[in-house]
């Protein structure tokens, strides 16, 4: 077998975030930690992507993280990033559980759809509840780590790094489990179920699985999301929202678990590029972008790294 | 020798169409078994039940003394009934080694060895190697060590129908079912084929039952024939018995020399 790079590369990509925060503009800063927090959902897409599975609906994921790391503090004064963090995830982790037992018997458009109508069934909650805001949402108080308030000058630092640190770590998680028998079966289910059942595995089973991966997954994503940009609302669980996340994970490619994080900055760089030149007519520019990618790069951005690696 | 495998009284309809009307049969542990009969006459029905995939509508089966008729395929493949397919079910996007470290996955996985927490190269049950150089043995004795790179997609089709077989063996089947190993293959290589499989077969200690419309592989290889029509099992007796038998001369000798 051949040796596995990816634990280096997350090392070092994680190292040279760390050292190089501190040097970074407080927008360029931002714009790393929303990637991050969208690479996270789409890390988990990819997994279910693996497996032939769509889901237009994994915002619904995103969105209840940004609210249990919100609540959190609105109800009980915790603004801890790490506790932030853990709260999404078990929340996303919980609802994804009861929900996975209906899911995971879908495929194909099936499976798309429902996880589409989900998510849309937690936007017309979240509008209808007063309590939390109702449209407009609420406001989350600035992150503190371990009880200590970094200083105005450091908050976004603070963020940043645990976000990077979190986010690197989990990756890792991620790839140790694509490298296990169950983790190995997503590319099995995609091609064969009925292979997988006559060798004597489940199908449902590792689809459940998956599921739940990546909606803490998301759950983390959505949590970080929301500290870092300080204000959550329902628009976190509409659908375009789960949209943007399939455009980074088809943008990044299933070739690696650190794909979807140069995705969601490729995205975040688009987007804000496309916003500035034409305010009016961004989304233009988006779409054409991913024309692009799915033509000339039908695997994803990460092919293009791997072809280098292939032919050197 | 014992009896492995007990099918009694077996029936099974698809509305007016009877796909099995009372079949039974005891298969005896180590023994190779061929199923005849033509398109339709309940071979597959009889391998599909069997393997879980259709319940019957009446009648029992029996592995090792315990009651399998109502168990899902992946719990009887577990107990050690494994089976191939007419058509080959491969993971055709993937390497042939890599169809193979996916099979060996889950057999580890069953035995509790392929946790997330498990360490890398864990003996697999029944063979007592790591997962590479088990796929290696069995990619060896099936002949397929030339293609382990290739993609499933793009194999010949004999070199698919031996990859199909070979993906039932790494779970170290106590009872093997082939469904046609041998269609689709030029009549010169089906000996030789069926000659392979046999002999991988029995190395790694299986009783075997397998379809085949070859007369000739069948007294070659079977040391009992099966001869289905009907729905209805009209002969169990040796090859050369079998064979001579005037109904399925009537009904199935006759008609696969047509």
């Amino acid at each position: 077998m051949r040796f596995d790079r990816t634990p280096l590369l997350i090392g070092a990509i994680l190292v040279a975030l760390l050292a190089g925060g501190p040097f970074l503009p407080q927008w360029a800063m931002f714009m790393v930690t929303i990637a991050i927090a969208r690479g996270l959902v789409a890390l988990g897409l990819m997994l279910l992507l693996r497996a032939g599975l769509v889901s237009f609906g994994q915002a619904l994921y995103y969105c209840l993280g940004a609210y249990a790391a919100g609540a959190l503090g609105r109800f009980f004064g915790i603004s801890d990033i790490f506790a932030q963090m853990l709260a999404g995830a078990a929340a996303a982790g919980l609802v994804a559980f009861i929900l996975g037992f209906l899911l995971a018997k879908y495929r194909g458009i099936f499976f798309g759809l429902l996880s589409l109508a989900l998510s849309m069934i937690l936007y017309g909650l979240l509008v209808k509840n007063e309590a939390l805001g109702s449209t407009d949402g609420f406001n989350i108080l600035p992150s503190t780590l371990f009880g200590i308030r970094p200083g105005p000058d450091w908050v976004r630092y603070a963020v940043f790094a645990s976000a990077a640190v979190v986010a690197l770590l989990l990756a890792l998680a991620v790839h140790r489990y694509l490298r296990t028998p169950l983790g190995r079966l997503a590319p099995a289910i995609k091609d064969n179920e009925i292979r997988v059942e006559y060798m004597g595995a489940s199908a449902r089973h590792a689809v459940h699985v998956m599921y739940v991966i990546a909606a803490v997954l998301a759950g983390v994503g959505g949590a970080l999301a929301a500290t870092t940009v300080g204000h959550i609302d329902p628009d976190m669980a509409f659908w375009t929202t789960s949209g943007e996340f399939i455009f980074i994970t088809i943008l990044a490619g299933t070739g690696s678990v650190v794909a979807p994080f140069a995705g969601a900055l490729l995205y975040g760089v688009i987007h804000t590029t496309a916003y500035d030149l034409s305010p009016n007519t961004w989304q233009l520019s988006l779409g054409a972008a991913l024309l692009l990618i799915i033509v000339f790069l039908p695997e994803g951005l990460w092919s293009l790294f791997r072809r280098r690696v292939s032919h050197s | 020798m014992s009896v492995i495998l007990n099918a009694r009284g077996l029936n099974k309809a698809f509305g007016a169409v009877t796909a099995a009307k009372d079949v039974s049969a005891a298969i005896q542990q180590d023994s190779v078994v061929g199923l005849i009969g033509t398109n339709g006459a309940g071979k597959t029905t009889f391998i599909n039940m069997i393997t879980g995939y259709l319940k019957p509508d009446s009648g029992a089966i029996e592995y090792e003394g315990r009651d399998i008729t109502h168990l899902p395929p992946r719990a009887i493949t577990r107990l050690g009934i494994c089976r191939s397919f007419q058509i080959p079910q491969l993971y055709s996007s993937l390497s042939v080694l890599d169809n193979m470290r996916i099979g060996l996955g889950i057999v580890l996985r069953n035995a509790g060895l392929g946790g997330y927490f498990a360490r890398d190269g864990a003996p697999v049950p029944g063979f007592g190697k790591p997962v590479e150089e088990v796929a290696e043995h069995l990619l060896t004795r099936f002949g397929l060590s030339d293609y382990r790179e290739r993609n499933a997609q793009v194999l010949p089709g004999g070199v698919r129908k031996l990859l199909d077989i070979a993906l039932t063996m790494v779970a170290k089947p106590r009872v093997l079912l082939l469904d046609e190993p041998t269609s689709g293959v030029s009549s010169q290589e089906k000996f030789g084929i069926m000659q392979m499989v046999l002999d991988a077969v029995r190395a790694e200690g299986a009783t075997v039952l397998f379809v085949e419309h070859d007369m000739e592989v069948v007294s070659r290889f079977a040391q009992r024939v099966l001869a289905f029509y009907d729905g209805r099992i009209i002969a169990d007796a040796p090859p050369a018995v079998a064979l001579q038998d005037p109904e399925v001369k009537r009904h199935v000798v006759g008609r696969a020399r047509a």
